[in-house]
């Protein structure tokens, strides 16, 4: 509509001037300009400030090798924990109506408006030495503070609605005539869901997936509090980062840096062309 | 079994013949309570066996007061920032054709996905004072990072995305026939947008602002790299959660997460009847 008005000369009365649209372009570019795209850049060239053979060096860490293998553990527990648990809670609030369910999305939705900090710091309080669980755990041996457990459990609460809530929107306005048609047709409850809800919802999941395991591997305030930082122990990488980062070891810190940036830029295209190709198949509703 | 289970359950649920409400409803609710609702109770729990008096004490503390001035502050400056360039940002993205907008879209989403420590070292790195910009700002007199400017450009980084994507689908909806009334009635193009459009946005403006804000209060990662972590000045109230807790004392880290609860809560109740408000007095069925 606006290139229609341009091209007869006549400014449409529902646009701005050509001198205004390209006033509010430029503006929008500096400050992304800015804000966005040169910490990325500075990202890639700090790594790189001393040499290509530098920063393998520091990615061939065993330190750094042993961060690498903690994240992937962490989010490969994390992530499919919270993807069951958003395919139920969606079940559940979506095809159904029942009391009390504005307030279960809510509190669904609660972990995001707690800081990271907090967020580990519960955790800390739970299961910390001086806690009613500390001594118990502590006489059957159990270690989930400074360990495996702990970072998983962090991890879980933070990224804890990021399936159920890409999947609800998406699941409501699906309705249930799908699944209502294949009960009819006398398949059970758990082939419909497989044959017939899964393949509706798969993109949505994905979605949902995709920005629950970024958070997951990302993750530093939670996971920082609980983790203790026992070197190649306990450390995830962005904790690495800190640490290498701590010790003015930039070259090293920024390397780990750029896998995490190019996880971050994966997500991004990978969220983008799902966005593009399939976007009736995730939820119009939301688009983060 | 349907129907039987159709009539026992008509207190809570309306009948439906999806089964699995009880499975999903029951995974649900004890994986929130685990996860979610046990660690938060506890964190009230402790901080009811605090004591009144001692709890009062903690708070009063002149450091935890100064850190929560600084947490507060930098995230309402920051997320008034974004709301500012975020919905001009959304404006350009949903009305404007032009190269590479697909990509400045796709860009918006980079603070959800970059991990906040890799953007808190980034960002150090640009406003250092011997980084990109910083080295252009230090004659000046300007000092970005290792000052509380530096928080509040962390904390515009993480929250910008918060603006955009609750404004712009609220922007795609807008109907342009309501812009052409105004237009024919004689208003400029800048009344149109200021007292017809901007109104309209009020509630999604809102709810873009409130979730800025309070990822702001707890951001944690991008801030404690560039902020310089001064007490008084540029310490935030999570990184002095983190000290207490590295003190071992768990009674000063739980009052000080209890308190940043409290207000983040209470003010993004007053945001959200501020918006109720304005949903139903200007909104576009936001």
């Amino acid at each position: 509509m606006a290139r229609d008005a341009d091209s007869l000369n006549v400014q449409s009365a529902t646009t701005e001037s050509p001198l205004a649209r390209r006033a509010l372009i430029g503006l929008t570019l500096v400050f992304l300009l800015l804000v966005l795209v040169l910490p990325l850049i500075a990202v890639f060239t700090e790594a790189l400030r001393k040499g290509v053979p530098a920063f393998f060096e520091a990615l061939g860490d065993a330190e750094t090798f042993s961060a690498i293998r903690l994240t992937l553990i962490v989010a490969g527990i994390a992530v499919p924990l919270n993807l069951v648990f958003g395919i139920a809670a969606s079940w559940a609030i979506a095809k159904f109506e029942f009391k009390g369910k504005a307030f279960l999305t809510t509190l669904i939705d609660l972990p995001f408006s707690v800081s990271p900090v907090i967020s580990g710091l519960v955790f800390v309080l739970l299961f910390g030495s001086h806690s009613v669980l500390g001594p118990i755990l502590k006489s059957y041996n159990i270690q989930i503070l400074f360990a495996v457990p702990g970072l998983v459990l962090a991890t879980v609460f933070v990224t804890f609605p990021f399936v159920a809530r890409e999947l609800i929107p998406l699941m409501q306005e699906q309705g249930t005539a799908d699944e209502e048609a294949a009960l009819s047709l006398g398949a059970s409850g758990w082939q419909t869901f497989l044959y017939v809800t899964l393949p509706n919802i798969k993109w949505g999941l994905l979605y949902g997936v995709l920005l629950c395991n970024a958070r997951a591997m990302g993750e530093f305030g939670a996971v920082s509090v609980v983790s203790g930082h026992i070197r190649g122990m306990t450390n995830t990488m962005p904790l690495q980062v800190e640490i290498l980062y701590n010790e003015y070891n930039f070259v090293a810190a920024f390397a780990v840096a750029t896998l995490l940036a190019l996880l971050a830029l994966v997500t991004l295209v990978l969220k983008t062309l799902l966005e593009l190709r399939f976007s009736d198949a995730i939820s119009s509703g939301r688009r983060h | 079994m349907t129907r039987h289970r159709t009539q026992r359950r008509w207190q809570i649920r309306q009948p439906s013949v999806l089964p699995g409400f009880g499975l999903a409803l029951g995974v649900t609710l004890s994986w929130l309570t685990l996860i979610v609702l046990i660690p938060l109770a506890g964190l009230v729990a402790r901080a009811s066996g605090i004591g009144l008096s001692s709890f009062l004490a903690l708070a009063a503390d002149p450091r935890v007061i100064a850190a929560l001035k600084v947490s507060f502050g930098t995230a309402f400056l920051a997320a008034l920032i974004n709301v500012v360039f975020g919905v001009i940002l959304a404006w350009v993205l949903v009305r404007y054709q032009f190269w590479g907008r697909r990509i400045i879209d796709a860009m918006v989403d980079l603070p959800f996905a970059l991990p906040t420590a890799v953007a808190g070292i980034a960002l150090t790195a640009i406003y250092a004072p011997n980084g990109w910009i910083g080295a252009l700002l230090e004659p000046l007199g300007l000092k970005v990072a290792f000052t509380p400017t530096g928080i509040v450009i962390a904390l515009i980084f993480v929250g910008l995305p918060f603006v955009v994507r609750t404004v712009q689908p609220i922007m795609e909806e807008i109907d342009r026939e309501v812009e052409e009334a105004a237009a024919t009635l004689g208003a400029t193009r800048f009344q149109t947008i200021s007292r017809v459009l901007l109104p309209g946005l009020a509630p999604a403006v809102l709810t873009g602002f409130s979730l800025a804000f309070a990822r702001g209060v707890g951001e944690y990662g991008s801030v404690i790299f560039i902020a310089g972590n001064r007490p008084y000045v540029s310490e935030i109230a999570p990184l002095l959660i983190v000290i207490r807790l590295e003190e071992f004392n768990y009674a000063g880290a739980t009052a000080i997460a209890v308190i940043m609860l409290i207000i983040s809560f209470a003010m993004l109740l007053v945001i959200n009847s501020i918006q109720a408000w304005s949903r139903r007095r200007y909104g576009y069925g936001a």
